[in-house]
């Protein structure tokens, strides 16, 4: 089973992130800033990380950072979503090592489809 | 919605589109007419009815339309365009290097997604078409629909799914909340208003077809009426492109199936196809329909 780190400091986008990944067939684990999701990726990194961009402590933007830095940092698929829906944001997030970026409010549709985009899920899925 | 009115609206569709649904297909109706009934006034289904029954013109366009518009996305179901670069358009640029043009037709065009997407993978060609002349006709049967693929402003929501961020990057520009494709991309697009029922032949002959996801609609004999009369538009080293839940085997033999290629389909030897007679059945229900 793949997994995938849901990094947003809310709560109520994690649970609904949560819900579509597993039924994506992820394993899901969860943090509420970049700091905390650095301490899980130093111990293991996931298969794919979907990450909001402004958040306290340590902001989606820096913890890529630091996370593809690590030893097998390269791996892990980071797909921003975030609120941050201009292209100045777009653009820095690829250039700063992003595979794909979702635009708030996402659904399930666009979740598969951008997973799908980067390899995480078999295109036929995406479709349903 | 009681089976009366179920079955007046399928009759009716399939007279005025040729639309052919199914006995379970009433989701399918209350969710994209009862919106409409709503925009017009009407109470809900059974008062739309009436009003079609009552010949309420302008009613009966919207209902067609509003019936015959597919979901659609960039860049659908991936397989198609994975053909359209590795295989269709390596094989057109080497047989038309001395005419270097390519004409292309998106027969369903719809809101603009289609077309648009071969248009981006016909740009991330690159050096490898300069000088080319290349023509796409998108065309569809609602003009409402038409008018916003000519425009080429899509959703946040409808430029997420199954476009690429780096493509969206590249080729759209954001205006609020809405992005709206490159006027470079738009213009290798021509928009034309076309029912497949009726005769397509002024649109010349095309070395690429691509008519997906409409013909699943259509009864067997209009299917096979269409297919013959796509053949007589298509050179006979061209490719159609159908839908991966369609297929020309069983139908006809103007095309077969290119193996290993999912959907993808190469015309016979027109000498051969044109041997045989016509098939027929459809005609008379085009002529029925020619009135709309």
């Amino acid at each position: 089973m793949k997994t995938c780190l849901v990094v947003d400091d809310s709560s109520v986008v994690r649970k609904i992130a949560r819900r579509i990944l597993e039924g994506l067939e992820f394993e899901v684990t969860e943090a509420e800033d970049g700091s905390k999701a650095l301490e899980i990726c130093q111990r293991q990194l996931p298969d794919a990380v979907l990450l909001d961009w402004n958040m306290p402590v340590m902001d989606g933007f820096e913890f890529m950072g630091h996370m593809r830095r690590l030893p097998g940092g390269d791996q892990p698929k980071v797909v921003f979503c975030t609120t941050e829906n201009n292209v100045a944001h777009i653009a820095q997030a690829l250039s700063g090592g992003a595979n794909e970026y979702i635009m708030k409010p996402f659904d399930k549709d666009i979740i598969a489809d951008k997973f799908a985009e980067v390899g995480l899920l078999p295109v036929g899925q995406a479709m349903v | 919605m009681t089976p009366t009115e179920y079955e007046y609206l399928r009759k009716f569709l399939k007279d005025n589109s040729g639309l052919d649904l199914s006995a379970d297909k009433q989701y399918l109706i209350e969710s994209r007419l009862l919106p409409l009934a709503r925009k017009a006034g009407l109470s809900g289904i059974a008062e739309l009815v009436q009003k079609l029954q009552g010949g309420a013109r302008q009613l009966i366009t919207d209902v067609v339309e509003a019936m015959t518009t597919n979901e659609t996305f960039f860049f659908r179901d991936k397989v198609p365009f994975d053909h359209f670069r590795e295989h269709i358009m390596p094989e057109i640029i080497k047989a038309r290097a001395a005419k270097r043009s390519v004409r292309i037709w998106c027969a369903a065009g719809s809101t603009g997604q289609e077309p648009y997407s071969l248009a981006m993978c016909l740009k991330e060609m690159g050096a490898a078409l300069t000088g080319w002349r290349v023509e796409i006709i998108a065309t569809d049967l609602s003009q409402e629909v038409l008018e916003k693929a000519k425009a080429g402003v899509y959703s946040q929501f409808e430029v997420q799914r199954g476009l690429p961020i780096q493509m969206l990057v590249k080729y759209f520009k954001q205006t609020g909340e809405t992005w709206q494709i490159n006027p470079e991309l738009r213009a290798m697009i021509q928009h034309r208003q076309l029912n497949l029922l009726h005769d397509f032949a002024q649109l010349g002959t095309f070395d690429v077809i691509f008519c997906r996801n409409v013909l699943i609609y259509f009864d067997q004999d209009t299917k096979i009426n269409i297919f013959n009369r796509l053949a007589r538009q298509i050179e006979p080293d061209g490719f159609l492109v159908l839908g991966a839940a369609e297929t020309v085997v069983g139908l006809t033999d103007t095309f077969r199936p290119i193996p290993e290629r999912r959907g993808l389909y190469k015309p016979n030897d027109p000498r051969a196809a044109a041997a045989k007679p016509a098939l027929g059945g459809a005609a008379p229900r085009l002529a029925a329909m020619a009135g709309r």
